[in-house]
């Protein structure tokens, strides 16, 4: 079997990012903690959230753009097909969903559940199967016409 | 500017680059994992099985000191038990992910190459967090 090493190699970057954070400043890693408290925390705890949120963005753009062929925007490796109203409608349950249950993907995923918290563990069961559930009947099930 | 301050950016810009190395800035990858009916994609299950075995060891390593680098403590989440607001946060944010295939970390990561959807997702996902501030104290 031949592992996808683009895969396994950006998890482990994900994770040491995750280790890193947690060394220097003593935070977790979680994004949407991370960016709703970089305009709602108190004007002292906001700048390091700044920090990781801009580099963020730099190393993102940067290796999107060593990934794009000669020649291609590297925002034509991403997708550009659902229609605003889906991405507004998602973003606001995505928002609304990660504040409620304090965390996301990286918060629960890859923080929560590698420190062996059963909270993390149960959300991220319960956002997985919803995800799952959700795509399903989009794409099986009828869709949004 | 502060030690911490370049420290939190250098942590950011490690998640950045990997999850752009790992094809994780695509929702059509987030989609083709959680499609389990379709053609179904395993990258993000190898992506977060990687990341998983390094935070925890990581983690695990960088706990036993008695304190962070460039803070005086550690702060982890402090709640422990379970309950409704976990359950139906992760529910509402799994229907958003399952419907548009970005969590925040991805989203925030298209806009630094001007992704059209991000644009819109992401101001969306600022007004949840708001809305979410407003309605529960």
């Amino acid at each position: 079997m031949t592992l996808p090493w683009a895969a396994v190699a950006g998890g482990a970057v994900i994770g040491a990012a995750a280790v890193v954070l947690l060394a220097t400043t003593g935070r977790v890693a979680g994004i949407s903690g991370i960016a709703a408290g970089s305009v709602r925390a108190a004007p002292g705890e906001r700048g390091w959230r700044w920090a990781f949120l801009l580099g963020l963005l730099a190393a993102a753009g940067l290796v999107l753009w060593w990934q794009a062929a000669p020649g291609q925007a590297p925002r034509a490796l991403l997708r550009d097909a659902l229609p605003a109203w889906q991405l507004v409608g998602a973003g606001l349950l995505v928002g609304f969903g990660t504040r409620l249950g304090n965390g996301c993907t990286s918060g629960h995923g890859v923080c929560g559940l590698a420190r062996g918290s059963k909270r993390s563990l149960l959300a991220v069961l319960v956002f997985m199967a919803c995800a799952m559930l959700t795509t399903f009947l989009i794409r099986h099930g009828g869709g949004l016409a | 500017m502060s030690r911490a301050m370049v420290a939190a950016g250098a942590a950011g810009a490690l998640f950045g680059a990997g999850l752009a190395l790992a094809g994780m800035t695509d929702p059509r990858r987030i989609l083709g994992f959680l499609d389990i009916a379709g053609d179904f994609d395993p990258t993000l299950a190898w992506v977060l099985a990687s990341a998983l075995l390094v935070s925890a060891v990581g983690q695990r390593w960088v706990l036993r000191r008695a304190r962070p680098s460039c803070a005086t403590r550690f702060q982890l989440p402090a709640a422990r038990g379970v309950d409704l607001r976990l359950v139906l946060g992760a529910a509402l944010f799994g229907i958003g992910w399952g419907w548009a295939g970005y969590c925040p970390g991805p989203a925030i990561a298209g806009l630094a190459v001007g992704s059209r959807e991000a644009l819109w997702f992401v101001p969306a996902m600022l007004a949840g967090f708001w809305l979410h501030d407003r309605a529960v104290r």
